[in-house]
């Protein structure tokens, strides 16, 4: 019988290798899948992994899905290593891109130029406010942060509702619960021309960096995980558990209210209903995936993006159900946890 | 993750419309499959959804469409479509995939592609957009709906005879024009035969979701209401008022099966008779720029299944009603029409055109409460 | 007066299916695993169970098997989370996903059909009593059910030597393995036991709530009933609370809109969920009071 042992130090090698296992897997896993259904293997895989790949618009496309889930899962890795558990970074994107649309409506051709560098500051006052709320109650009422973040996104989803119904509904638009379209200046520029890319990739990738040297580097960065895993140690090294919940929460309010402003002020130009395709949850995913690492967040997004645009490509090219996507992504995740079992951990025959 | 990503706007048409005169008239008969005739390219028809498939309602009865525009074509055409496309930044990249891949003719089933479907027409000038329930136009981009009001009037008429209390119930999904339009078409159709009767309202704030819509049902039965009919997507409500030994009305597609006892008509969506005019223009090349707002005399909208506990004098009442829709004699939006805040919006004898009737956002006298988030 | 028996039975009917999977999940968190598939769990339960119940005509067979359902699919997160020791979250995130595509594709003929059911129950006496007859006597039994499920948990985790395993395998999985009871085996048997417990929640929507099959109808119940684990503390009756609370909230503002009140349903909408925040915060600020019921090792992998 095999058993699974500890592994005395974490395997570098695997700590590599599991990814590609795990991708191994969901072919052998996808093949079977796709094969079942009378579709080609080579065609289903290609679809998912080669073709969203292969154009420059395809590229731009895959980087643009990766902004807002790349900015969450950063936000909430931070939390999960200080154990703050916000699974609440949706309704902080939400409420984040609510506040910067308030302002970018505001915004009028004769704004200063650069105007959108507050929409996004906006964006992120916006999503720090909604994160304080659970982080208030947390400190202040020991309110368990699961549930406050939680129920505190579909308010924020709530919110929106209300305000692009009734107070910044577009006078012009019929009556339908979408804002005036922004004006020029409050949109975040462009990066590759004649493409949806804008620098939010860039913004996003800058972020990335100032939250590793963050938690890497700085003095903060250390005493928020010290403060989230052994608050009496923290203690008698006079730094707080309060401390932590404030700070992840504040970062990572921000980081996801950024990517809210990201996307009212990038590809879509106004305050819509549903401007979010749950980005805030699936970056739960990502963070973990990512293994809580900055950089390891990169990869899970790309991977996510790319799944998420493969589901759509699978359906445009082979017609196959949407739900077959959901079932192919769930397998893809689950193997790659399962392959990452193996950097801790070895097989032993006993 | 969390939400169930539905939202579908039913919607609106145009404003400075010019409408529909006589589109039903040139209900395109496809020239019969054409014998002998060259083999040519199939033309590439996609569809982009806003919900599964198998939601069992607005995205379903568009698939239906579908399938029957396929039967009806063969292999003269090709249809594909990508389902649940949510209306963020997504929508866009679908829509504009489906240009890339070839496909000539592209069909956006939800108010919310309005935007993105614009900026894809931009860019692909030899391929037809058809986007329903916008009112937004290009070169290469034409908008259509259905009257759905038309069969929420028909309801009205039969909940008018059948209700006991004089309350009627309307579960009501999110405050756009075309559901409050819904609302006061059934009030409006149950007055005409019952000027006692009046109108609860309860919004959900979702398209889908059948344990909401169940609870708002018992909500409105709880306060009064003995009739119900739903603008949204499931037949809970239908089986909400069986179960409490109530009358409703199917929505969307025929939902007898739902709720026997309770189940007074349907009012049915139909897509078919739209598509197949639209991908026979495009396979004819007659496909021209032009906002269509089809209703009962075009075959898109009908009140079906009329249920036996339906006495017969109303059952002929309502099959009267759609023949003089039908026909073109009969406006559901005729003056003398007052608002619920008393103020007087047509005159007598004044008849709401298609402008009017895009921009209704008040309730009808009768109709309880105000239309959410109206200021 | 005369509104308020249809409300509270309403509640009760609201409140069955977050109570359900809110009572699975606390004996599956209290043994020290977290389980976020429970939406998933519940879609392909609420599928399987319809099947069943579809092809058989019989309403108590399709229940079972919804139960077993989610008992088999909640194995897949037990092999991976328990076996392998991966992350809690991230897999039963995965396994919500998971569940709710393949529900998905196993359902699409189940679309639009229905099952004719008997839809109208009454306790015999006790049903004619006023008042309290319409209140809390002509509900369907799976409401009586959900009761009677949160009495025999309650008493097991309190009273009995298996709730107090189950106990000290989430407080402190090492003494437990020291003392030789397997923590791995138990906590696959809590983890089974809460995917029965969504399996007949999810079941409940798909057979009882609103008997009919459309995917993603769970709409977010089971991610409701997860908090409602941490709202309750972990303790079964404070899962009843918070399931009918949650429930009354939501029928008092439908009732609201029926009678015509002029504040905008989508604030109203918020009610349920600005209520429940309300109420946590106001029962946690004694500290002693959550942590004394939280599991020690929750989320936290246990390997021997």
């Amino acid at each position: 019988m095999l058993r699974l042992e500890a592994r005395p130090i974490p395997s570098t090698l695997m700590g590599y290798a599991a990814p590609v296992i795990a991708l191994l897997a969901t072919v052998v896993f996808g093949s079977i899948l796709f094969a079942t259904l009378g579709k080609n293997p080579v065609a289903g895989l290609t679809v998912f992994f080669i073709t969203p790949l292969e154009t420059v618009r395809g590229l731009t496309e895959v980087g643009l899905k990766m902004v807002p889930l790349l900015l969450c899962a950063l936000g909430l890795a931070l939390c999960y290593r200080s154990n703050v558990w916000n699974i609440g970074a949706e309704g902080q994107l939400v409420v984040g891109g609510i506040v910067a649309g308030g302002v970018a409506l505001l915004a009028s051709p004769a704004s200063i130029p650069g105007y959108f560098l507050l929409v996004l500051l906006a964006g992120m006052a916006g999503g720090m406010a909604w994160a304080a709320i659970t982080a208030w109650l947390r400190d202040s009422f020991n309110a368990n942060e699961i549930l406050v973040s939680l129920m505190l996104s579909y308010v924020g989803g709530l919110l929106l509702l209300y305000l692009v119904n009734g107070p910044w509904k577009d006078p012009k638009g019929f009556n339908f619960p979408y804002s005036k379209t922004f004006d020029a200046v409050a949109m975040v520029p462009k990066l590759v021309p004649g493409t949806r890319l804008t620098w939010g990739i860039v913004i996003a990738f800058l972020a990335l960096v100032v939250i590793w040297i963050f938690v890497a580097r700085s003095k903060a960065g250390f005493r928020l995980q010290v403060a989230g895993h052994a608050p009496l140690a923290a203690r008698f090294a006079g730094f707080s558990a309060r401390e932590g919940i404030w700070m992840s929460l504040l970062i990572c309010g921000a980081l996801a209210g950024l990517a809210g402003a990201l996307e009212v002020a990038g590809p879509l130009g106004q305050l819509t209903p549903q401007f979010s395709s749950g980005y805030g949850f699936a970056a739960i995913i990502v963070a973990w995936l990512g293994r809580l690492h900055p950089g390891g967040c990169v990869f899970a997004a790309f991977v996510m993006a790319l799944i998420y645009i493969g589901g759509e490509l699978s359906q445009s090219r082979l017609g196959l159900p949407a739900a077959i996507t959901g079932v192919f992504q769930g397998m893809l995740l689950l193997s790659l946890l399962t392959a990452d079992t193996f950097i801790h951990y070895r097989l032993r025959r006993v | 993750m969390l939400n169930a990503r539905r939202s579908l706007f039913l919607g609106s048409m145009v404003a400075a419309a010019i409408l529909v005169t006589g589109c039903g008239k040139e209900e395109p008969k496809p020239a019969a499959k054409a014998v002998g005739a060259p083999k040519t390219e199939p033309l590439k028809v996609a569809f982009a959804y806003v919900g599964p498939v198998g939601d069992g309602g607005w995205t379903f009865a568009h698939d239906t469409g579908r399938k029957e525009a396929e039967k009806e074509f063969g292999d003269r055409i090709k249809t594909s479509y990508v389902e649940n496309v949510p209306e963020s930044a997504d929508a866009e990249r679908v829509i504009r995939d489906m240009a890339t891949q070839g496909n000539k003719l592209i069909f956006g089933t939800t108010f919310g592609y309005m935007e993105p479907m614009l900026k894809v027409a931009t860019e692909f000038k030899d391929v037809k957009f058809e986007h329903a329930t916008g009112y937004k136009t290009a070169d290469n981009m034409r908008a259509y709906d259905v009257r759905a009001y038309e069969g929420a009037y028909v309801a009205g008429i039969i909940a008018g005879k059948m209700t006991k209390t004089n309350t009627l119930g309307f579960v009501a999904s999110i405050p756009i024009p075309e559901v409050v339009r819904n609302i006061n078409a059934y009030t409006l159709g149950a007055q005409s035969v019952n000027p006692k009767v009046k109108t609860k309202v309860v919004w959900v704030n979702k398209w889908f979701d059948p344990g909401k819509e169940s609870e708002a049902a018992t909500a409105l039965i709880n306060g009064g209401a003995d009739v119900l009919l739903q603008n949204t997507d499931s037949s809970a409500v239908l089986q909400t008022a069986e179960k409490m030994g109530k009358l409703a009305f199917g929505w969307d597609s025929n939902m007898t099966a739902y709720g026997p006892k309770a189940h007074l008509a349907s009012a049915i969506i139909n897509w078919a008779p739209y598509y197949k005019k639209a991908i026979g223009e495009a396979l004819k090349g007659s496909w021209k720029v032009e906002t269509n707002w089809w209703g009962m005399k075009e075959g898109a909208i009908d009140v079906i299944a009329i249920g036996e506990m339906v006495p017969q004098d109303v059952k002929k009442m309502a099959e009267e009603k759609k023949a003089e829709i039908k026909e073109g004699k009969f406006n559901v939006w005729t003056g003398p029409l007052v608002g619920n805040d008393g103020k007087e919006v047509l005159a007598k004898d004044a008849k709401g055109d298609d402008k009017f009737i895009a921009g209704i956002m008040f309730y009808v006298r009768g109709v309880e409460g105000k239309v959410p988030s109206n200021k | 007066m005369e509104q308020l028996a249809p409300l509270i039975a309403a509640t009760l009917s609201a409140g069955t299916p977050l109570l359900l999977a809110g009572i699975g999940l606390v004996v599956n968190e209290r043994s020290g695993v977290v389980n976020l598939g429970a939406e998933g769990m519940m879609l392909i339960a609420a599928v399987a169970g319809f099947a069943v119940g579809f092809a058989t005509g019989s309403p108590a067979a399709g229940l079972i098997a919804g139960a077993v359902a989610g008992m088999l699919f909640s194995l897949i997160f037990s092999a991976l989370a328990i076996g392998l020791v991966t992350n809690q979250y991230a897999t039963g995130l995965a396994l919500t996903l998971f569940g709710a595509g393949l529900s998905a594709f196993a359902g699409l003929s189940y679309v639009g059909k229905s099952v004719p059911f008997k839809t109208t129950f009454e306790i015999p006496l006790l049903a004619d009593i006023p008042f309290f007859g319409a209140a809390f006597f002509k509900l369907h039994p799976m409401v009586y059910f959900a009761l009677l499920l949160t009495a025999v948990v309650a008493w097991m985790l309190a009273r009995t030597r298996l709730g107090l395993v189950i106990r000290a395998v989430g407080e402190s999985p090492e003494s437990a393995h020291a003392i030789g009871y397997s923590v791995r085996a138990i906590r696959v048997g809590a983890v089974a036991f809460g995917g029965a417990c969504c399996g007949l929640a999810g079941v409940y929507l798909s057979l009882i709530y609103t008997p009919l099959w459309v995917e993603g109808m769970v709409a977010g119940r089971g991610w409701i009933a997860l908090a409602l684990t941490t709202f309750a503390t972990w303790r079964p009756w404070r899962v009843a609370l918070g399931a009918y609370l949650f429930g009354s909230v939501t029928m008092i503002q439908f009732a609201l809109q029926a009678e015509g009140i002029e504040i905008a349903s989508q604030l109203l909408s918020m009610m349920p969920y600005i209520a429940t925040i309300v109420v946590l915060a106001l029962i946690s600020r004694n500290p002693a009071f959550i942590r004394l019921n939280m599991p020690a090792s929750l989320g936290k992998p246990f390997h021997p």
